[in-house]
């Protein structure tokens, strides 16, 4: 079947196969940022958002993302450098695998909620894992970071 | 793992309908429970064009489109209102925000999952399902049946005036749950709805009026005790059933007491 997706900004066009996951689809096209992890729908590491909203890739058909936007980390650049560097300070990651899904649903939980309170990021990071962290270094990272944007602010 | 040869994004229910027929064919929703399994599916059939991804509300009702995804349910401030915050908290604990802007609210009632938050949910606040073509029944009865052709199109949610509380016990957090627990209280009848029995979600109503003369400490443990007493538990790898049966008693009471005290 033929789809056409929006990937970071540019149109992509191309037949697929009917059970071709979005994560793939992806990946063929040079986003390798996007990462299978647990295969099951449970770390977050596939993390994409698509239509504006943080999705499991690895769960999506690319049949269903027919029409739609995508963005991923590769498309983020900017943003990702920005909050990365906090993430970074802090030491917060060992391995830095589950790197680029934490990243991108943080970046959502930005844009959907400018500034949440700490209950607030652990509930909407939850699905997220780490298995070599306990989270507190990222947490300090994410508060750091949006302390520095209301100081930019004023 | 799952293969499809053919991807159908129906233009009707009827063709929906017609197609489902087939054996080899099925319907997708969020696609995340069936992705599991390694099925060979002809024809993958799904209803995202059809218009049925709203929450419609209405002074009478709140009108819910299969494809409405968990999140939606999750964030809907009428839903949020109108269930005092239980539709959020039956929620809010399934796997991540990812995962629930994917799971829709037809795969998860329709499948009928043992493990389901959302069913015990809506069972609890007295949900009917709109099928294609059996029509309207309560979703405590469409609980009970098993799977055929049909195609669940919407729930519908009447805003009869209720009190609701909903609680879940998980080994850790955004794993499946352990035992589900939700209390509502409508019409003067207060029940308990308990799923992850690990069964599908069960109710179990105030028949001897234990609550009748108000929510106390005491009245709380009774009706525990009597859910425990009536409901089934069984064992799998996250507990037994004499532990989930433990945690009907304190779930029930806790549930109570919170309602009793929401209520006052």
């Amino acid at each position: 079947m033929k789809v056409t997706v929006t990937v970071n900004g540019r149109k992509i066009q191309e037949e697929i196969a009917c059970d071709l996951l979005l994560i793939d689809f992806l990946r063929s096209h040079g986003c390798m940022s996007v990462k299978r992890g647990c295969e099951t729908s449970n770390c977050g590491l596939c993390t994409v958002i698509m239509d504006g909203k943080p999705v499991l890739s690895c769960s999506v058909l690319t049949a269903r993302a027919d029409g739609h936007t995508v963005e991923t980390l590769e498309g983020l650049q900017e943003e990702a450098e920005e909050f990365g560097a906090f993430i970074a300070d802090q030491g917060a990651e060992q391995c830095g695998f589950c790197n680029p899904g934490f990243m991108m649903n943080a970046l959502a939980l930005f844009r959907e909620n400018p500034d949440p309170d700490v209950d607030e990021i652990r509930e909407y990071l939850s699905g997220n894992l780490c298995r070599c962290s306990g989270y507190e270094g990222q947490l300090r990272g994410i508060l750091n970071f949006l302390e520095w944007k209301k100081e930019v602010k004023r | 793992m799952l293969t499809i040869q053919e991807y159908v994004k129906a233009e009707s229910l009827e063709q929906a309908y017609e197609l489902n027929q087939k054996k080899t064919n099925r319907i997708i929703g969020g696609m995340l429970w069936m992705k599991m399994s390694p099925l060979n599916i002809r024809t993958a059939i799904d209803l995202s064009g059809l218009g049925l991804d709203q929450i419609e509300e209405t002074p009478e009702e709140f009108r819910i489109g299969c494809m409405v995804t968990l999140r939606q349910l999750e964030t809907h401030p009428g839903l949020a209102a109108y269930t005092k915050g239980s539709m959020k908290e039956s929620l809010r604990h399934i796997v991540g925000v990812q995962f629930r802007n994917l799971a829709t609210v037809g795969g998860s009632i329709y499948g009928r999952f043992g493990f389901s938050d959302v069913l015990t949910e809506f069972m609890a606040l007295g949900a009917e399902v709109e099928m294609f073509q059996a029509g309207r029944m309560p979703l405590e009865e469409f609980a009970k049946l098993g799977y055929d052709k049909d195609i669940l199109v919407r729930l519908i949610l009447k805003k009869i005036p209720q009190d609701s509380v909903y609680l879940s016990m998980r080994n850790t957090r955004t794993d499946f749950p352990v035992l589900t627990c939700a209390v509502t209280r409508r019409e003067g009848k207060t029940g308990v709805f308990i799923g992850a029995r690990p069964g599908r979600a069960v109710a179990v109503y105030d028949a001897d009026g234990l609550l009748k003369s108000g929510i106390t400490d005491a009245s709380s443990r009774e009706f525990a005790a009597y859910a425990a007493e009536h409901i089934v538990t069984g064992s799998n790898k996250r507990a037994q059933a004499e532990y989930r049966t433990h945690l009907v008693k304190v779930l029930t009471r806790r549930a109570c007491q919170q309602l009793g005290g929401e209520a006052k």
